[in-house]
């Protein structure tokens, strides 16, 4: 067994892109999940619509790197719009339901023959990352210390998007500590008493869904300029399960929630699949059991038990207040 | 093939208890399963077995065109290749059903033929599961040949109908377990792929006829229903775990029995070792397939039971007064914790049995179930959440859509229509086709 070379991998994980679109995508559903209560499990289908707005405004329509950027933006809020219309209304497990067909309903349409010429089809879009790329002041080598080392690319999107997921923290820190987010809160608890004092709690939800949505989008942008192409079938439903397994591992309802929450779910993912097949090599685990080919499903297999022992042992998570997690259904 | 004998069949119909509570209920369904699937065999065994393909007639006014080729490609690798014989006739089997693209090589056909208009020579193809697909190519000039838009509507809406029963038998379960627990399981649609692999099992592992081994799977869904609920969902409500928790909990539940099925059986498709491919009756306009009617009458009999004994057994009439206000039917004298896991057992025995009516029409892999998951929630949204029969509705709006709608758009994008035609009625009519005018919100 090498360790070090586990230990590396992991390390590396850690702060590299999964975990920054992972949290990203978390600290939406926080916005929605966590402090409005709202039952979001098509997350992806913001991330799907941020990363083919920007993949076709450069490559289909020609526009710039920004144009499509606020193309992106702009298709998750109308998403957000076309969701939060029919479904804010009725009960929670509407919302979740909705939500997840029309995040498959992207994924379906993208990936349609009718629309190969937008989208690329079922093999996606690849050419649009240059436009950010082509900004990065770094020069060519690695950046970084101990395991977390990358090349300057990288090191270029690392910065942005850390970045960008420590601006959105505070800007969700700030958001929830003003009347605002107490009224969010306050819907979470009990919408109807929320009505009662004359609130506008659908016009209140309407707004979560969308901001939630916008940093979902940013989460997009990171997934599809990392991979410098867009797979449609990247962004399918367990990717929204995910981003709950780290926002629940971190702690609902707390700044620091999902980003910890993905951080450490990326680790164990990858410490898990590394130390599988590190094992195997070292013949600690027979063939019978488990050749290298089935990590990934072992992988799977353990995700799920600990989301289930998670949520049944310890519902609040790392960070969480278990008076905060009024996680009941409304 | 063993057959079950006269004396068993008849042993297992003096078996059959009368009718009174859902768990006896499932053991009549087992039975009626049964009897149902041995008429299936006695009508099959004449029929020749044949599987996917796609097949046409190159006619060039009249005039047959032989020795031409023709290419198949799937995800841009070729799959197969043939050539067209005397009569003009095509017909290339393939491994499986999907998305084919079938081209006909232009270079082989005769001087001065061609295809009539420009990319007339490539075909986009749907092969669906057991069937063969007409692949057209128009060449030369007046020689259409294609079948009644009307014609292919009802092919399409018997088609439609068969897929929403199976549907229904997953999402009668799936609302039943909303009705009386909250709980959106989301692994209702793993026990379909359970139901589906625990008669694999049955049938090619341990070599026994699928009739029986139908029968064992429904068992086996319905021991591992009420085990789940006894180990795991009760112990949860004991807890007092809120629905949202305790529907997180079935996503984990999903992905565990998932991977667990990919696991053990890898990520290929695999078939029954009888039914798997039937040579279609011609019932006047419409081809299907004699185990596809049987299908269809088992669902319609194993529903109609679920109905009657929902509305005239004792236990049924306590599952709905559970539906209706658990705390009222608890203090009324209802063993509410015997209700739920009676629904438990039920629901997942009607899963399984859908999941092998679902995988002997589309083969069982590991995402069987979880291919149709959607597709349940739509059938019980639309029909209304929480009642059988909305369910029941609502799963053949979803079938006879999803199927029917391929006539406007490809294929590729029939749930799509589906999931649209779910969200523009929760618009319209949140409770649903059949539910309840209340608040929902």
């Amino acid at each position: 067994m090498d360790f070090g070379v586990i230990f590396n991998n992991t390390g590396n994980a850690l702060l590299n892109a999964e975990a920054l679109y992972l949290a990203l995508a978390a600290i939406g559903l926080n916005v929605h999940f966590g402090y409005t209560g709202l039952l979001n499990f098509g997350q992806v289908g913001f991330l799907a619509v941020a990363a083919y707005g920007l993949g076709v405004g450069v490559t289909y329509l020609g526009l710039g790197f920004f144009p499509s950027i606020l193309l992106g933006l702009a298709l998750a809020v109308l998403l957000a719009l076309l969701l939060g219309i029919p479904t804010l209304r009725l009960r929670a497990d509407y919302l979740a339901i909705v939500t997840i067909a029309s995040s498959e309903v992207i994924r379906l349409v993208a990936r349609s023959a009718a629309l190969r010429d937008v989208t690329g089809g079922s093999s996606g879009l690849t050419g649009f990352a240059n436009g950010f790329y082509s900004m990065n002041p770094l020069s060519d080598g690695r950046y970084g210390f101990g395991p977390f080392v990358y090349n300057e690319n990288r090191a270029f999107l690392l910065l942005v998007g850390w970045t960008l997921v420590v601006l959105s923290s505070l800007l969700v820190f700030m958001l929830m500590r003003s009347p605002w987010g107490r009224v969010l809160k306050a819907i979470r608890e009990d919408e109807d008493a929320v009505r009662s004092l004359g609130k506008n709690v659908v016009g209140y939800k309407m707004q979560s869904l969308v901001l939630g949505g916008v940093l979902g989008a940013l989460g997009g942008f990171v997934f599809a300029i990392a991979n410098s192409s867009i797979q449609p079938d990247n962004y399918g439903t367990l990717l929204t399960f995910y981003a709950y397994t780290a926002l629940i591992l971190g702690g609902t309802a707390r700044i620091f929630g999902p980003v910890v929450g993905s951080i450490v779910f990326i680790g164990l993912f990858v410490f898990l699949e590394n130390f599988l097949v590190q094992a195997i090599r070292a013949g600690f685990i027979p063939e019978t059991i488990m050749n290298s080919n089935q990590v990934g499903i072992v992988r799977g297999i353990l995700v799920g038990a600990g989301l289930m022992l998670l949520m049944i042992y310890r519902p609040q998570g790392i960070f969480g207040d278990k008076k905060e997690l009024a996680l009941d259904a409304r | 093939m063993i057959l079950p004998g006269p004396d068993q069949l008849a042993e297992a119909g003096a078996r059959r208890p009368p009718l009174r509570s859902p768990r006896q209920l499932a053991g009549g369904l087992v039975v009626l399963a049964a009897l149902a699937l041995a008429l299936l065999v006695g009508a099959a065994p004449a029929l020749a077995q044949t599987g996917e393909g796609v097949r046409g007639t190159l006619n060039n006014a009249g005039e047959r065109v032989a020795g031409a080729t023709i290419v198949v490609e799937q995800d841009g690798e070729e799959v197969a290749t043939a050539e067209s014989d005397d009569q003009g006739q095509f017909s290339i089997p393939l491994p499986a059903p999907g998305a084919y693209t079938v081209t006909l090589d232009l270079d082989s056909l005769p001087e001065g033929v061609s295809v009539r208009e420009d990319g007339g020579e490539v075909r986009e193809v749907t092969v669906r599961p057991g069937a063969v697909a007409p692949a057209l190519f128009i060449l030369g000039e007046g020689t259409r040949e294609t079948t009644g838009t009307a014609e292919r509507a009802l092919q399409l809406f018997v088609r439609g109908l068969q897929f929403g029963l199976v549907i229904a038998m997953g999402a009668i379960g799936l609302s039943l377990i909303f009705g009386t627990t909250g709980l959106t399981n989301f692994a209702h649609a793993e026990f379909l792929t359970g139901g589906a692999f625990a008669a694999y099992v049955f049938n090619v592992t341990l070599g026994m006829n699928l009739i029986p081994a139908t029968v064992l799977a429904v068992l086996v869904g319905a021991v591992f229903g009420g085990l789940l609920d006894r180990g795991l969902w009760r112990p949860l409500r004991r807890r007092g775990t809120g629905l949202i928790a305790a529907l997180v909990v079935s996503i984990g539940l999903a992905l565990v029995l998932r991977y667990l099925f990919l696991y053990f059986f890898g990520g290929s498709s695999r078939s029954y070792a009888q039914y798997a491919t039937q040579q279609p009756l011609n019932l006047g306009p419409i081809s299907i397939p004699p185990r596809d009617l049987v299908i269809m009458a088992l669902t319609v009999i194993v529903l109609t039971v679920v109905g009657i004994g929902l509305q005239r057994t004792r236990i049924g009439k306590a599952t709905r007064a559970v539906a209706d206000n658990p705390s009222l039917a608890a203090s009324s004298g209802i063993d509410v914790e015997r209700v739920i896991n009676v629904v438990w057992v039920v629901g997942t025995a009607l899963a399984a049995l859908g999941g092998v009516f679902l995988a002997l029409s589309q083969q069982v892999s590991y995402l069987l179930g979880f291919q149709i998951l959607l597709l349940l929630f739509a059938g019980v949204t639309l029909g209304g959440i929480g009642t059988a029969f909305g369910a029941l509705v609502g799963s053949l709006v979803i079938g006879v859509f999803t199927q029917m709608s391929t006539l406007v758009i490809p294929a590729e994008l029939q749930n799509v229509g589906a999931l649209l035609v779910l969200i523009v009625i929760l618009v319209v009519r949140p409770q649903g086709i059949l539910g309840r005018a209340e608040r929902v919100g």
